[in-house]
């Protein structure tokens, strides 16, 4: 078999608490991420991502708390993205366990800071955070602070720049679709990974796992993230890696 | 006595991943280190690594002295040894990446750059793939784990290969030679089996 289709389960965190979480299982704390990571790493999550949402510059110090205590009982990879602006900040997480972290506005605004985070810790830790949204048919412009400003950079354009200094992944987030359940804007999603020669992760808007399975054929993703549909139960990890199998696509078997 | 466990610290990003799988798996004398002397004196050797080949082994061989008590102790003394990653890409003759570098040479060959073959095969290799034993090995099973890596150990000898993997093109997944074994995954990543593998190292008695 070749590499397997990744499933990534998504925990927003805001000052080292669960914004949007499993409810489903039986966890003494609901609230902390470190609870929800060993049930996702239980599942046989591919892989895992933390996005820091508060990211406050005086409260940094709690995701890396978070990503050093998730790295003392989870033995699974972990990207972590939110508020991470320099080498250092990547550096910190890195050290603390991460094994990726995402760039976002950073590198909107200061491209450079991805051949920084490569150049010192490799392309295989740097992933590019890409948010864009559908400006006409077959355009997309990218997007900060959570979609509602707009840069007028072209998102494939950004794409290919991101992939050219260094990053080793991009996470591609469609904010026209993110928490929709209307299923990933496959238009962008391929349009990326037909331009690029890194992994491609499809974000935003998934409602079933149907939407995981269009990602990868239709959109030509290598991995695909989910929240919501994890978070509330509706399905396991192993059913979407059971889903993409069935699919003919390759995905892990959860012993 | 407990086994002391060596775990060299030369900056390496998965350095506190692969003391947390150590332990979970079982260890209880790891020590994280970068003291020659500690080396010199483990009766297990485990080297981490990620990134680029050239900056760890800079890394490495600002230490003073560790690269001659890891030689010492791992080639003379012959006490098992597991280099992960980058840690088992050292390995090799020479790395080339961003110039050409001297690796340790404890194990015939190049790291290259994985040349992908088709447009739909990405570059780093970044997930859960294949491990393929080639000929029986005590330390590695059949099963899936974890890989991220855009370069790739080219064995000079084929009988030090001990499991591959495919992205594109088979890869060496797992390599060594009498106590010393590389693997390419990630086993402080590859959650069950990687910590089973750790357990299998940590009991192997080459």
């Amino acid at each position: 078999m070749s590499v397997r289709i990744r499933v990534i389960p998504c925990l927003d965190v805001a000052d080292g608490r669960v914004v949007k979480g499993v409810n489903f299982v039986d966890l003494q704390d609901a609230g902390d991420p470190v609870e929800q990571a060993r049930a996702y790493d239980a599942a046989g999550a591919d892989e895992l991502c933390f996005l820091d949402i508060g990211a406050s510059h005086e409260k940094r110090d709690t995701i890396i708390d978070v990503v050093r205590r998730t790295a003392e009982v989870c033995f699974m990879p972990v990207t972590v993205g939110g508020g991470v602006r320099t080498a250092d900040d990547a550096r910190a997480l890195l050290m603390a366990g991460a094994d990726k972290v995402a760039v976002n506005s950073a590198a909107v605004t200061r491209p450079e800071v991805v051949s920084d985070i490569a150049g010192r810790f490799g392309s295989q830790c740097m992933v590019a955070s890409i948010d864009a949204r559908k400006v006409e048919e077959g355009r997309w412009e990218i997007f900060t602070h959570g979609g509602r400003t707009s840069t007028g950079i072209d998102a494939l354009d950004h794409a290919v720049r991101m992939a050219e200094l260094g990053a080793g992944e991009l996470l591609v987030t469609s904010m026209d679709r993110d928490g929709t359940r209307d299923g990933y804007d496959l238009a962008l999603t391929r349009a990326i990974a037909d331009a690029v020669s890194i992994p491609v992760v499809a974000s935003g808007g998934v409602g079933n796992l149907d939407h995981m399975v269009d990602g990868v054929i239709k959109g030509g993703a290598n991995a695909v993230l989910a929240a919501s549909i994890f978070h509330f139960g509706q399905h396991s990890i192993a059913e979407a890696h059971d889903a993409l199998r069935a699919a003919g696509l390759p995905a892990r078997h959860n012993s | 006595m407990a086994e002391t466990i060596a775990l060299i610290d030369y900056g390496a990003g998965n350095l506190h991943s692969v003391h947390n799988a150590l332990i979970a798996a079982g260890a209880s004398g790891v020590v994280v280190t970068a003291h020659p002397d500690v080396v010199a004196a483990a009766d297990r050797i485990v080297l981490p690594g990620v990134g680029a080949f050239g900056a760890c082994r800079d890394a490495l061989a600002a230490i003073d002295g560790m690269i001659a008590a890891m030689e010492e102790r791992v080639r003379q003394d012959a006490v098992p040894f597991l280099g992960i990653c980058v840690g088992m890409q050292l390995l090799a003759d020479k790395g080339i990446e961003f110039g050409e570098h001297k690796g340790l040479g404890w194990i015939g060959g190049t790291v290259h750059a994985i040349e992908a073959p088709s447009v739909d095969i990405k570059i780093p290799h970044m997930g859960w793939n294949d491990v393929t034993p080639t000929a029986g090995h005590d330390l590695l099973e059949a099963g899936e784990a974890y890989y991220l890596h855009g370069y790739h150990f080219d064995a000079a000898n084929a009988d030090d290969i001990f499991a591959t993997t495919h992205h594109g093109m088979p890869l060496v997944s797992a390599i060594g030679r009498d106590n010393i074994v590389g693997v390419q995954f990630h086993p402080e990543k590859s959650q069950a089996y990687g910590l089973a593998f750790l357990k299998r190292f940590l009991e192997w008695k080459p």
